[in-house]
């Protein structure tokens, strides 16, 4: 079976960034939100906020310009990771993921992105909305399709109520 | 490590910055937070300060805890010298501001002098700058937050504020972070506003080591497991406050048209079910945020449904902006409670305080007190919504006679408008009620009484003594972890072992806010969330820092003396009926007029109330006139108070 990946639904976070805080501590043991994987993007004004992390993509624009070769994709658990021991520190990866999930940190001086934790994410093992859930791909899509059928089942009925009063 | 956090002293007069760290001799007996700010204000003031001059000193602080993987440590801290009461000030609020202030390298913030014009503070890693606010200065709270952003060009910088209200002195203006998180109480933002202090801005990056990191993260799960298993929590979490609102009007334990009834009618319009419906219907399905790191999420989003103010994203409302402009005033419509919501929120003024100061006007209209003379033509009467929203106005911009006079706080307007005013304003120590009726509840009306920061609930409120929870569960939360084998009783309307819930939640309530988390996560509403027992792990784990449950105890016990030690310093007298442990002579005298069978026609008898006050002073070791003794200072380790270590 097709190892399980994040999946973000923006609509139920809360904005509490828990998920940042419990990254840092899991991987480093120290709180600090600037070396957390996952970040909450928020637009106060507007209510809104959007959890981003790693993609984990299938063909992967830092795996692809890493110049020595050292980010690969893990098919077992589906991530795609880097290796220090091969890593220059060059930052290339960084520059060109179009989420902004490498990131670089200065005190350590290491790009650094999500590793699933093992396959025991702790972002999703504490938002209790599961804004943050950890799902195998292929069951996103079945589960999307079921609340757009209600929207629009909804959306018929009361269509249809319209309708009778005319 | 959270340990090595810093305290920064700043007068804006002189532009003078110290930094030092905290020494562990004062992170064991005071921790940080509240209790800490408590021991700095008595230390950073002199008696008889002005406090709208220079030398009055702002404290701004996280709690020991903030930002470490205990939970939900999202808790900002703000104390001086109260404006409004001339006693101790103090507020506390919700968002994302303390944690950001503690990877910036700083957990306290002594702020004194005043600034020759507009400034804010920018902390940075570990640097503390004074910057140019005159550009910001007369923004609402939320422009004057993202204009900071712009200033620095970081999006990320959060910043506490204070609104128009705050720099046009209105007495009870409050701290504001983010859309609505408020620390509302007693003035601060005033204070802010009297040191031409427009913003404290916060930035940083910088680790905190955790002692033993895996235990933490761990027992953060067991206890948000625990946390959020409690009932009241899974309903903060879905309606929000406003819950608390419609459970207490339920049985009539609101105050309404002031204080002449106890519950407040025909409601529908602002039942938390109705505001739900308004959060759903603007904002989608997923329409509560939380503060940082917490799981209850307390917080509605909504947008203003209808009106001149349609469309407006605001955050909220919470329960007292329900009671302020929906219960006392007797305007019970979503519509002038969502707006009166906004208003305050966006000129940074206290809700409770703005609706109870309204309603106590409104009375004095109605007994004729006040007149259109005073009112310049407004029409005052109880019920009447545009009102409401125009004496928010002109409270915060201080427009007109009575805006002016109301703006310096309950007692100073009630000698300007004289008569028979002051009987009817419903105060303690200068601070009106929040909108709860404690009529029939002794407890709770121990509680207003005796509250540091004058009458207030979230200083010593027993709220789960409305629960009448079985004898056995009582004596397990009230006998730990000092040995109680007094009297304790399960019902509501009584008296008996009531000074002794209220000194524990006292020291409860003290050691959170010490250690910078919220009281939802406490034994304020939930009776099985974390208390004494359960902080010696989290605080081990997270800072390294063994102490036994008795231990944090102390610390709560030498804090709330440290408080109580300032207010006698700054004129309490037991009771004085402006400065003194009493309540407003009404609810002694005009028995509830609405509610459930056992709330209706109740006064709280003034022997009993006078019996148990004297009781709540022996357990928390006070003379006869709730001044604390040698033997109690000693005994905790504060006789040579000033000490001025720190």
């Amino acid at each position: 079976m097709a190892p399980k990946a994040l999946y973000i639904d923006y609509q139920k976070c809360t904005g509490c960034r828990l998920c940042e805080l419990v990254c840092a501590v899991k991987h480093y043991g120290i709180s600090n939100p600037a070396r957390s994987r996952i970040k909450v993007m928020k637009w106060e004004m507007e209510g809104l906020y959007v959890p981003m992390s790693c993609q984990q993509c299938q063909d992967a624009p830092c795996l692809n310009v890493c110049p020595v070769k050292a980010i690969s994709r893990d098919e077992e658990l589906g991530r795609v990771m880097v290796d220090y021991d091969v890593c220059i520190g060059c930052r290339s990866c960084v520059a060109v993921c179009p989420f902004g999930a490498m990131s670089f940190n200065v005190t350590d001086k290491q790009v650094f992105k999500c590793d699933l934790c093992d396959g025991e994410p702790q972002c999703v093992r504490f938002c209790d909305r599961k804004a943050v859930d950890f799902v195998y791909p292929d069951e996103v899509s079945i589960d999307k399709k079921r609340v757009a059928a209600e929207r629009l089942s909804k959306a018929g009925k009361e269509a249809s109520a319209l309708m009778s009063e005319i | 490590m959270p340990l090595n956090r810093k305290i920064a002293y700043i007068d804006l007069t002189t532009g003078d910055i110290q930094v030092k760290p905290i020494p562990m001799e004062i992170r064991k007996k005071f921790l940080g937070g509240r209790g800490l700010d408590a021991y700095l204000l008595y230390n950073n003031t002199k008696q008889g300060c002005d406090p709208i001059g220079p030398d009055n000193a702002l404290m701004v602080s996280g709690g020991i805890l903030t930002a470490t993987c205990a939970y939900a440590t999202a808790r900002t801290h703000v104390m001086a010298k109260s404006p409004l009461t001339g006693l101790l000030g103090s507020c506390n609020m919700g968002g994302f501001f303390a944690p950001e202030m503690a990877w910036a390298g700083f957990h306290h913030l002594v702020i004194k002098g005043k600034a020759d014009h507009p400034v804010y503070l920018y902390i940075h890693n570990g640097e503390i700058e004074i910057r140019d606010a005159r550009g910001m200065w007369g923004m609402p709270s939320t422009d004057a937050q993202w204009a900071i952003r712009d200033d620095l060009g970081d999006q990320e910088v959060k910043s506490m504020v204070c609104g128009q209200a705050g720099e046009n002195l209105v007495a009870w203006a409050c701290v504001m972070t983010g859309i609505k998180n408020s620390g509302g109480r007693s003035g601060m933002g005033c204070v802010m506003g009297s040191k031409n202090l427009k913003a404290v801005a916060c930035r940083g990056t910088m680790d905190i080591k955790l002692a033993h990191p895996v235990e933490a993260l761990e027992f953060n799960k067991r206890y948000i497991e625990q946390i959020t298993s409690a009932k009241v929590n899974q309903t903060q979490g879905t309606l929000g406050t406003p819950f608390i609102w419609g459970a207490t009007n339920s049985w009539g334990g609101i105050r309404c048209r002031n204080f002449q009834y106890n519950q407040c009618e025909y409601a529908d319009d602002m039942e938390p079910e109705r505001i739900d419906e308004i959060c759903e219907e603007t904002m989608g399905p997923y329409h509560m945020a939380g503060c940082f790191g917490c799981q209850v999420h307390c917080r509605a989003q909504h947008r203003i449904p209808e009106g001149p103010y349609k469309g407006i994203y605001e955050e909220g409302p919470e329960y007292t902006s329900q009671g302020a402009f929906g219960g006392e005033t007797d305007t019970p419509r979503a519509l002038t409670v969502l707006v009166g919501n906004h208003l305050v929120d966006q000129y940074g003024m206290d809700n409770l305080e703005t609706g109870s100061i309204i309603a106590w006007a409104m009375e004095l209209y109605e007994k004729g007190i006040i007149t259109n003379k005073e009112t310049e033509g407004l029409d005052l009467s109880f019920g009447n919504d545009d009102a409401v929203i125009e004496m928010i106005k002109r409270i915060c911009f201080r427009k007109g006679w009575l805006g002016d006079t109301l703006a310096k706080g309950g007692i100073p307007a009630s000698k300007i408008i004289g008569k028979d005013s002051f009987k009817y304003l419903i105060q303690v120590k200068g601070m009106s009620n929040l909108h709860s009726d404690e009529r029939a509840t002794p407890a709770l009306a121990l509680n207003i009484a005796t509250g540091s920061r004058g009458s207030d609930h979230l200083r010593s409120r027993p709220a789960i003594d409305l629960y009448h929870l079985p004898q056995d569960v009582m004596r397990r939360i009230y006998s730990n972890p000092v040995p109680y084998d007094g009297p304790l009783s399960s019902e509501h309307t009584e008296y008996i072992g009531k000074p002794w819930q209220v000194f524990w939640h006292e020291n409860c309530y003290m050691a959170v806010d010490c250690f910078g988390i919220c009281k939802y996560h406490t034994t304020f509403l939930g009776a099985t969330c974390p208390n004494f027992d359960d902080w010696p792990k989290v605080l081990y784990y997270n800072t390294g820092i063994e102490m036994t449950p008795r231990e944090i105890w102390d610390v709560a016990e030498r804090c709330n003396n440290m408080e109580r030690l300032f207010n006698i310093r700054e004129g309490l007298k037991r009771d004085d009926p402006e400065k003194g442990d009493v309540l407003n002579p009404r609810y002694h005298e005009e028995p509830t007029r609405r509610g459930a069978p056992d709330v209706v026609g109740r006064v709280i008898e003034k022997d009993k109330f006078l019996e148990m006050r004297a009781e709540l002073y022996k357990h928390k070791g006070c003379d006869e006139f709730g001044v604390p003794t040698q033997e109690t200072l000693k005994r905790l380790g504060i006789e040579n108070e000033p000490s001025h270590i720190l």
